[in-house]
């Protein structure tokens, strides 16, 4: 078995890992508390994207990247406050339609400024640069992304174990009315979370995009998929269940989009299966297996139906 | 078509009950009729006054495909409750399905030129002209009919596989394990391993399509030739309706309140003695047959099918349109689907057109309204919300403004610019001001057009009673 051939993937897998872990955070958070598929955090990611394409052809880098930090956060709260706020007291599924109609609305939105042009993502001095791990060349964004993602949710977990404010998101997640009675600001705690999910869906763009070539209306979209699938995999609502599943999930997916070459190499067969169709179905097979065997996911609390 | 699906259980006032009594099932049935045939002969009256090419008769085409598909949605989000993001999924099965079995024997060769003609040798249309003697019309004729419903059976087949491990599941957990299943299917259908059945991630081409069966029945007789896009429209109609009759029938019957009962109430539904895992099979694969069959007609109608196009974002439009519509309303999905399609096809299409302004009158005039609407706007939300308290007011009132104050600024510099095109009017708009419109459906008007209404005989005579006896207390008053 030659392993040289697996270890690139692996690298990408780690990477593109990290990046669905960004990503994943906000899904799990706001599912903790408000019980809803954020269908429009992967376009919030994508715009993310696109913002930082236009902001960087107009100002340098130490600008832009804050500035879109900054817009991102405010477009994930301003979401909240325009589309999820009014429908609190909604049906859980009305919520869950807004969500898709916001989706549908900065996808073509995004449509009418690019014009679905493929926007070029800018090169990033120093974290797009070309590296050499193990005699495999590979950007250096590979290595900095699980550090990074590693950082943050250290960083993030502190948070919510050590403030008080922390301590309201987490009551928040586990009563939504007793929290409320307890006088803890509902809204100011879901706000919070829409921003920091934003946030790192920001850092997530920032560094996935750096990957590929350029952004689409359409970027978002699988990516966000695969990190709510990352969520639900990790065990809805918990943080390090999200991280864990977002890695799974990113180094399954890139082992099967190598598996022809790997198995090609080693004389294993012959012939091309064309396996690399399935890279993206195969996170949804994980998904129906996890929700099979264990439907709270892997970290999740067991839920108990009240009648 | 409307008018056929007649609601019993829809509560009217007691009042009218007497009168609503006199339309029994035979004057409906009669009433239903005349319906119809007014409806064909407006279609038949616009077939004769338009162009050929007009966009009302592709607004119905389409309409009629996207239904099916709506129809079939609600049949499981809003009759049974069980919210289910699959039918894309269930679509790109029926559409290939019909579209494997329809291609012609001669032209395998070209549509698979990539695997050898594929491994279908066999076109159903040319094994059934073979059993009726060589005529290829009746070939056509059962053909299509044959794999349409092939069409829905394998997506239910599909469906039922699935809901074995799926349907145990509640809630957004069953969305988004449905979604993952319509996902996989997509790429197994671009597998190039099994390309000689699906063709892999190439198109499929040349099955016979709305515009070729007419087109071929036209060779045939002369009046069909001259009203050819009366026919093309009818066809996908009379499809349309028979499966939706067909979901308002089950509906309607002992499964449908079963439904209905699991819906509203899931542990209580167990309690009388339903059989939840039966009865959310029967209405999960039923709703998958006729996605099959509606994902058919959308091959039909497109002429051209691949599997990359079945994206979950097919599936968010067909659920936005039971959302217009109404969730749990019949009608409401068809009306949705047609002012979806009419919205975004046609009536928007304006806004994809750059235009200029004649002369520099024209664009002050317009930024001047402009101007006027969004200030008065502006004022209207400050004043709507007058009653809130005092933080809260002042907040909004200060968004309000801002906003305001920018999109003013934006356009008195506009006015300033030598440009005279009018503002944002280019490609791509059309779809952000329809976004737009959903949105505003989505949060102001929660239950669609007809909520879980029905329109139908008694909705609408009670309606008129209902304004007739307003008129008459308002008469006894004054």
């Amino acid at each position: 078995m030659d392993w040289s051939v697996v270890l690139p993937y692996i690298l990408s897998g780690i990477s593109v890992g990290g990046q669905y872990a960004l990503i994943a955070i906000g899904y799990t958070m706001v599912y903790g508390i408000l019980r809803l598929i954020n269908f429009a955090h992967g376009d919030v990611f994508m715009v993310a994207g696109l913002m930082m394409i236009y902001f960087s052809a107009s100002m340098p880098m130490y600008y832009s990247i804050p500035l879109m930090i900054i817009f991102t956060v405010l477009l994930g709260y301003a979401i909240e406050r325009a589309a999820y706020k009014p429908l609190r007291t909604a049906p859980r599924m009305s919520i869950m339609i807004s969500a898709i109609g916001v989706s549908y609305l900065l996808e073509n939105l995004a449509l009418y400024v690019t014009g679905g042009l493929n926007q070029n993502y800018p090169g990033i001095p120093w974290i797009s640069d070309s590296i050499t791990i193990g005699g495999a060349v590979t950007k250096r964004v590979t290595i900095i992304t699980p550090i990074l993602t590693i950082v943050l949710v250290v960083a993030l977990i502190l948070l919510l174990k050590h403030t008080k404010f922390g301590m309201a998101m987490r009551a928040v997640s586990r009563d939504f009315d007793t929290a409320q009675l307890m006088g803890i600001d509902i809204d100011r705690v879901i706000s919070v979370t829409f921003i920091i999910g934003s946030f790192l869906a920001a850092i997530g763009s920032l560094l996935y995009f750096t990957n590929y070539t350029g952004v689409v209306p359409t970027s978002g979209a699988m990516p966000g998929l695969k990190a709510f699938v990352a969520a639900v995999f990790g065990g809805i609502g918990s943080i390090p269940g999200a991280v864990v599943g977002a890695f799974i999930i990113g180094i399954c997916e890139n082992l099967i989009k190598g598996l022809d070459s790997v198995l090609m190499v080693n004389g294993i067969t012959s012939q091309q299966f064309g396996f690399a169709t399935f890279s993206d179905a195969f996170t949804f097979v994980l998904l129906i297996v996890i929700l099979i065997l264990k439907p709270t996911g892997l970290f999740g609390e067991k839920q108990t139906d009240k009648v | 078509m409307v008018a056929k699906v007649s609601n019993k259980q829809g509560a009217s006032p007691k009042s009218f009950q007497n009168k609503l009594e006199r339309h029994d099932r035979k004057t409906q049935i009669v009433a239903d009729l005349i319906v119809i045939v007014i409806c064909l002969a407006v279609l038949f009256l616009l077939d004769s006054v338009l162009d050929s090419s007009s966009m009302i008769f592709v607004v119905l085409k389409k309409t009629a495909v996207y239904a099916v598909v709506a129809v079939s949605m609600n049949l499981l989000n809003g009759f049974t409750g069980l919210f289910s993001l699959g039918q894309a999924g269930f679509m790109l099965i029926g559409a290939y399905t019909y579209g494997i079995l329809m291609i012609p024997s001669g032209d395998r060769a070209s549509v698979y030129q990539y695997f050898d003609g594929g491994i279908v040798k066999f076109s159903l249309q040319e094994v059934f002209a073979g059993i009726f003697g060589g005529n290829a019309g009746v070939g056509i004729f059962f053909g299509v009919l044959i794999a349409l419903i092939l069409a829905g059976v394998f997506a239910a087949l599909f469906a039922f596989l699935i809901g074995l491990p799926v349907l145990r599941l509640k809630g957004d957990y069953l969305a988004i394990a449905t979604l993952g299943f319509a996902e996989i299917i997509r790429a197994l259908f671009q597998w190039n391993t099994i390309g000689g059945l699906t063709n892999g991630s190439n198109m499929l081409r040349k099955f016979p399509s709305f515009d070729s069966i007419v087109a071929g029945w036209a060779a045939g007789s002369p009046f069909v030739a001259a009203h050819i896009p009366f026919f093309s429209t009818l066809l996908p109609m009379i499809i349309a309706a028979i499966c939706i009759s067909l979901i308002v029938m089950l509906i309607h019957s002992s499964y449908g309140r079963s439904f209905k009962a699991i819906r509203d109430d899931e542990v209580a539904a167990e309690a009388m003695g339903i059989n939840l895992a039966k009865h959310k099979m029967l209405a999960f694969c039923t709703s998958s047959f006729f996605a099959g069959i509606g994902g058919a007609m959308l091959a039909m109608f497109q002429t051209t099918i691949q599997a990359n196009a079945f994206k979950s974002s097919m599936t968010y439009e067909i659920l936005l349109i039971v959302v217009i519509g109404g969730i749990g309303s019949v009608t409401g999905s068809i009306l949705g689907a047609f002012l979806f399609v009419a919205a975004s096809e046609w009536w928007l299409r304006f806004l994809d057109t750059e235009m200029v302004f004649a002369d520099a009158g024209t664009k002050t005039g317009f930024v001047i309204f402009a101007v006027a609407i969004v200030a008065l706007l502006a004022a209207l939300v400050i004043v709507k919300n007058r009653g809130k308290e005092k933080k809260d007011f002042r907040r909004i009132a200060i968004i309000a403004a801002a906003v305001a104050f920018i999109v003013i600024a934006a356009l008195i510099n506009y006015l300033v610019s030598p440009s005279m095109n009018v503002p944002l009017l280019r490609s791509g708009f059309r779809l952000v001001v329809f976004s737009l419109i959903i949105m505003i459906i989505v949060l102001f008007y929660r239950r669609g057009i007809m909520g879980s209404r029905e329109l139908n005989w008694d909705s609408v005579t009670a309606f008129f009673m209902k304004r007739r006896n307003a008129d008459k207390e308002g008469g006894e008053k004054a």
